[in-house]
């Protein structure tokens, strides 16, 4: 594949092709606010605001849209990008509701920066209706004030193109347009698998973990591989005071890209649930060497007791060694689990058929 | 014999069989006709004849004339003699005009129009003699009110098919895209593109893609763009009603050229007839032979399918157009790709507008250089426009391009009713612009137009008079635009809802002079970074209506005034002392009460309780009733 030679703001850099020209300024670190694009998704070409000037084109193309080529000179600055700029901004937070610090986004949010980046300062030229809605609470994860939202559309294209699920589109025209769930019902009764990959892209508040409502920011990151299955999908763990206040997608994992399933995305509140097992339980009967015959299930007996792992280890396998020679090996049957490595699932596939003697083993995966 | 040969020879013999001996009574059954009462002037012609056998015709429904103001129409052709246009007649005098015209030999009629052939008739006067038609120059209308359009037999016998013969049998694909520059045709759907140069990059693409790819089901599209949707335009569906296989024609020999195996056909739902006609006409092109598997016997298979649309003005938009054949919302993506690069399912795709296409069999049968005689020299041909709003004569006209606005208006249009005077003249529908009295001698093509702040546009030609409101009717059309916005792009979803509420804040009285700055900074940047051609053009009514009538602004804002008497918060109604009977008319009629006053006695009008219906202005038979 050749490379295109362009020219971006006097900078001379090299970009493959099918780059576009956003591709270009990201790669020669030229800065050109956005907020409908993303590098994982397709160009859209909605928020308006990625417009340059291109030697030979008319008008302002949008640099998300355009492909790059070779030769290209490109500025993304001058007095007239600077005012369509200014007027879409304007535009954007004249139906915008303008309380920063009661917004989850706070601190976060692409639309304050970009906002801040383009400059509109003092008060709004453009003031009118502003669009308001009910707040839709339904998904058991995460919450939707489509108030906050500036329909760049990134959440719906992130369903289609990167979950594949197309629980939400576009609805109605004109100042009307929002985003929907089929037949504009709640998001909980679409097909939405709850991934969470459109509260990750979305640029401002309109999409928020219900968890982000009981904090502030975190205060750590701690990047990690998510423990529910053998994919290894990059996790970036959130902490406040030591503890886990969210879980997003690690963007820099070539594994998943940022993206995640429900479980590994929202499935994080057992790590600090107070009903957690941290250590090996055995029935107290067992650690005392009594007979399962001699006692009475309603005594202290049977209650749990913490033990170490050794012992807990030899207590299962001289059962296990037990039914076996008395029942026969196909009497045990051996379950494995996604969230073991590949090599702990082999090694279970040997103690089921080298030490027990059966082929009864099966795996979480096929259920 | 070729092919072709055959079924024309079929079709001259079927329609000579259908009119030898036998005289033909045709009825305009488009939607207008229709609307105007035509299914009743049928069924009068009908029994007409049931009652008297000794008549021998036939009674047969065509398309639309264009003579809209004079519907319904009843048009008498005897073998032998020239046809007879009359209207706007009712069901008695439909018996009647039959009666006279078959029985006792008595042409005219007080519905006398006009006889459409070259000459007078039994005094009366030629269609070219007659100010609506004389200065008319008919390419795309060829057929429309002739032929019956749910017979293929009259298309062919009119020369239908002869261009596609021509591409098909004679010429290369290559040279017919040349034919098709040679013409310099237009695209006729408002924006002028030239269609051979679409059809070129097309048709470039589709070659790479054959060379590079061998198991593709399809490798070039034909979009016949039917989403016609400009308030009050009617031009498409006049052709497609009147002359659906004109279209069909044009989109073969389209594919042929570009290499294309497919088409669709994008009509919009709101045609119902149009819908009906097209695929009776898809299924009598099917069975002879004209679509389908190779065609008039050659290697050619091409075939169309009709693809409704479902209400979004948006859609007429190109991209926005294929979003929606693909089952998506109609929601535009930016170009390039250009669709003729990479189109509908990503193939290259050429999209043409329905009156483009109807051209094409024009510019192939008699060659471009005849079809090019017409018109400027940058902008060929001829132009359908859809005369409405505030002119005597209302109608669909079809005028050679450059003639003067001034012409249109005053002779084929008869100028402006109950003697008042011209305001303006807004083309282009919702994304053209007002041209005042001072552009009256301006000429029709694109580039007169574009220059004075409008566009040619699909053929909308509204004519506004002096009590018409300019700021009103920017208002009207921001309506139309900020409700049709796919909400996609943020200039045209927000900058159009602000100028909205602007624009209503100054019919409203609440305008100040600040807004004024506010519209002419907002129109050009929605102007200039919108994404498609629905935002990009829709601050021109606002543009125009500033340039050309700013005074009228002013005096909303300023003075608390509405100039044409109406916008509502601005005007007051008063009865006229001098005037006023006293006659209790306006009283009576009055739908809240606000009118006081006893027989014979001046009435007086209470201005908060009168809402401005005007109810009572136009009921007074003095001319008493005051709008200031």
């Amino acid at each position: 594949m050749t490379n295109l030679k362009i020219t971006i703001d006097n900078k001379k850099i090299e970009v493959p092709e099918g780059s576009t020209v956003l591709d270009a300024a990201r790669a020669a670190n030229v800065y050109i606010p956005t907020l409908c694009d993303d590098p994982l998704l397709e160009p859209f070409g909605a928020c308006r605001l990625c417009i340059v000037e291109i030697e030979g084109y008319r008008g302002l193309p949008t640099a998300c849209s355009t492909p790059a080529a070779d030769g290209m000179q490109i500025r993304t600055s001058s007095a007239m990008i600077a005012t369509n700029r200014k007027t879409s901004m304007n535009l954007l937070l004249s139906d915008h509701p303008l309380d920063c610090q009661h917004c989850v986004s706070n601190m976060r949010c692409d639309l304050q920066y970009v906002a801040a980046y383009v400059g509109v300062r003092g008060k709004n030229p453009y003031q009118g209706e502003r669009r308001t809605y009910e707040l839709d609470e339904s998904n058991a994860f995460y919450n939707r004030n489509l108030d906050m939202c500036i329909l760049c559309g990134k959440c719906v294209r992130a369903c289609d193109e990167i979950q594949g699920r197309q629980a939400i589109s576009f609805g109605y025209r004109g100042f009307s347009t929002k985003i929907t769930a089929p037949f504009d019902l709640p998001i909980w009764d679409s097909s939405c698998e709850s991934c969470g990959r459109c509260v990750d892209m979305c640029p401002t508040g309109a999409l928020y973990d219900k968890t982000e409502l009981k904090h502030g920011l975190p205060t750590g990151e701690t990047k990690t591989i998510c423990p529910y299955c053998g994919v290894g999908c990059g996790l970036i763990v959130e902490t406040r005071n030591g503890e886990i206040i969210g879980v997003r997608g690690d963007g820099e994992s070539t594994v998943n890209e940022g993206h995640t399933c429900v479980k590994g995305r929202y499935g994080w509140e057992y790590v600090q649930h107070p009903d957690r097992v941290k250590k090996p339980l055995v029935r107290k009967y067992l650690l005392e060497g009594k007979k399962k015959s001699e006692i009475d299930r309603d005594s202290s007996d049977w209650d749990w007791a913490e033990t170490s792992w050794d012992v807990a280890l030899d207590i299962t396998a001289s059962n296990l060694a037990q039914i076996r020679d008395r029942h026969g090996a196909d009497s045990i049957g051996f379950m494995t689990s996604a969230k073991c490595l590949n090599e702990e699932n082999y090694l279970m596939n040997k103690l089921a058929r080298q030490v027990i003697g059966t082929n009864n083993i099966d795996h979480c995966a096929r259920l | 014999m070729s092919n072709y040969t055959a079924i024309r020879k079929w079709a001259d013999e079927e329609v000579s069989a259908q009119r030898a001996d036998k005289a033909r009574i045709a009825i305009g059954l488009g939607t207008c006709g229709i609307a105007a009462g035509g299914n009743a002037i049928l069924e009068a012609a009908e029994r007409t004849l049931a009652n008297n056998t000794e008549i021998n015709a036939d009674v047969v429904s065509v398309g639309c004339i264009g003579i809209c103001y004079k519907e319904p129409l009843l048009d008498i052709e005897i073998p032998g003699q020239p046809r007879l246009s009359y209207g706007p007649v009712t069901p008695g005098e439909t018996k009647k005009i039959l009666e006279n015209v078959f029985l006792h030999n008595i042409y005219e009629h007080k519905k006398s129009l006009a006889v459409i052939g070259d000459d007078a008739f039994a005094e009366i006067p030629s269609w070219n003699e007659i100010p609506f038609f004389a200065p008319q120059e008919r390419t795309v209308l060829r057929n429309c009110g002739f032929i019956d359009p749910e017979k293929i037999e009259d298309y062919i016998a009119n020369d239908g098919y002869a261009g596609l013969s021509r591409a098909l049998l004679d010429m290369t694909p290559e040279a017919v895209v040349q034919e098709t520059l040679d013409a310099g045709l237009r695209g006729r759907g408002g924006a002028g593109f030239p269609a051979g140069r679409k059809w070129t990059i097309a048709a470039d693409n589709i070659r790479a893609l054959k060379e590079s790819k061998s198991d593709l089901p399809s490798y070039g599209y034909v979009i016949c763009n039917a989403d016609e949707g400009d308030p009050g335009a009617f031009m498409n569906r006049s052709v497609l009603e009147g002359d659906p296989h004109s279209v069909i024609e044009g989109m073969i020999i389209a594919g042929y050229a570009i290499g294309a195996d497919f088409g669709y056909i994008y009509c919009r739902a709101e045609y119902p007839l149009a819908i009906d006609r097209l695929k009776l006409a898809l299924e009598q092109a099917r069975e002879k032979n004209l679509l389908g598997e190779n065609i008039l016997g050659t290697d050619f298979s091409f075939d169309i399918k009709l693809k409704e649309g479902a209400g979004a003005f948006v859609c007429g938009e190109e991209t926005s157009l294929i979003a929606s054949i693909e089952g998506n919302r109609g929601m535009p993506m930016p170009r390039p790709p250009y669709p003729a690069q990479s189109g509908l399912w990503g193939i290259p795709t050429i999209i043409n507008n329905v009156e483009t296409l109807n051209n094409i069999p024009v510019v192939l049968s008699q060659g471009a250089k005849s079809w090019a005689e017409k018109g400027t020299e940058k902008s060929k041909g001829t132009k359908t426009f859809a005369l409405t709003g505030k002119v005597q004569n209302t109608g669909l006209i079809e005028v050679e391009l450059g003639m003067s606005l001034r012409k249109v208006i005053y002779d084929i249009g008869g100028g402006i009713p109950d003697g008042k005077e011209f305001k303006a003249a807004q083309t282009g529908g919702p994304s053209g612009g007002c041209l005042p009295k001072e552009m009256l001698d301006l000429t029709i093509d694109y580039e007169a137009l574009a220059e004075a702040g409008s566009i040619m546009g699909s053929g909308g030609l509204v004519i506004m008079d002096e009590s018409t409101c300019m700021v009103d009717v920017a208002r009207y059309f921001l309506t139309f635009t900020q409700s049709e916005s796919c909400g996609k792009c943020v200039p045209c979803r927000l900058g159009t809802k602000r100028m909205l509420e602007i624009l209503t804040r100054i019919t409203a009285r609440h305008g100040k002079i600040e807004d004024l700055d506010a519209l002419e900074e907002l129109a050009p940047s929605i102007r200039d970074s919108s994404l498609c051609g629905l935002g990009q053009s829709a601050p021109n009514p606002v543009l125009t209506t500033l340039k050309y009538f700013r005074e009228e602004y002013e005096a909303h804002i300023l003075e608390g005034r509405c100039p044409a008497g109406q916008c509502k918060a601005l005007i007051t109604y008063e009865i006229d002392p001098d005037d006023c009977t006293g006659c209790m008319v306006c009283l009576r009629a009055c739908p809240t009460e606000a009118i006081t006053g006893a027989r014979r006695e001046i009435h007086v009008i209470d201005p908060e309780l009168c809402t401005r219906c005007d109810t009572c202005r136009q009921v007074c038979k003095f001319d008493a009733v005051l709008v200031a």
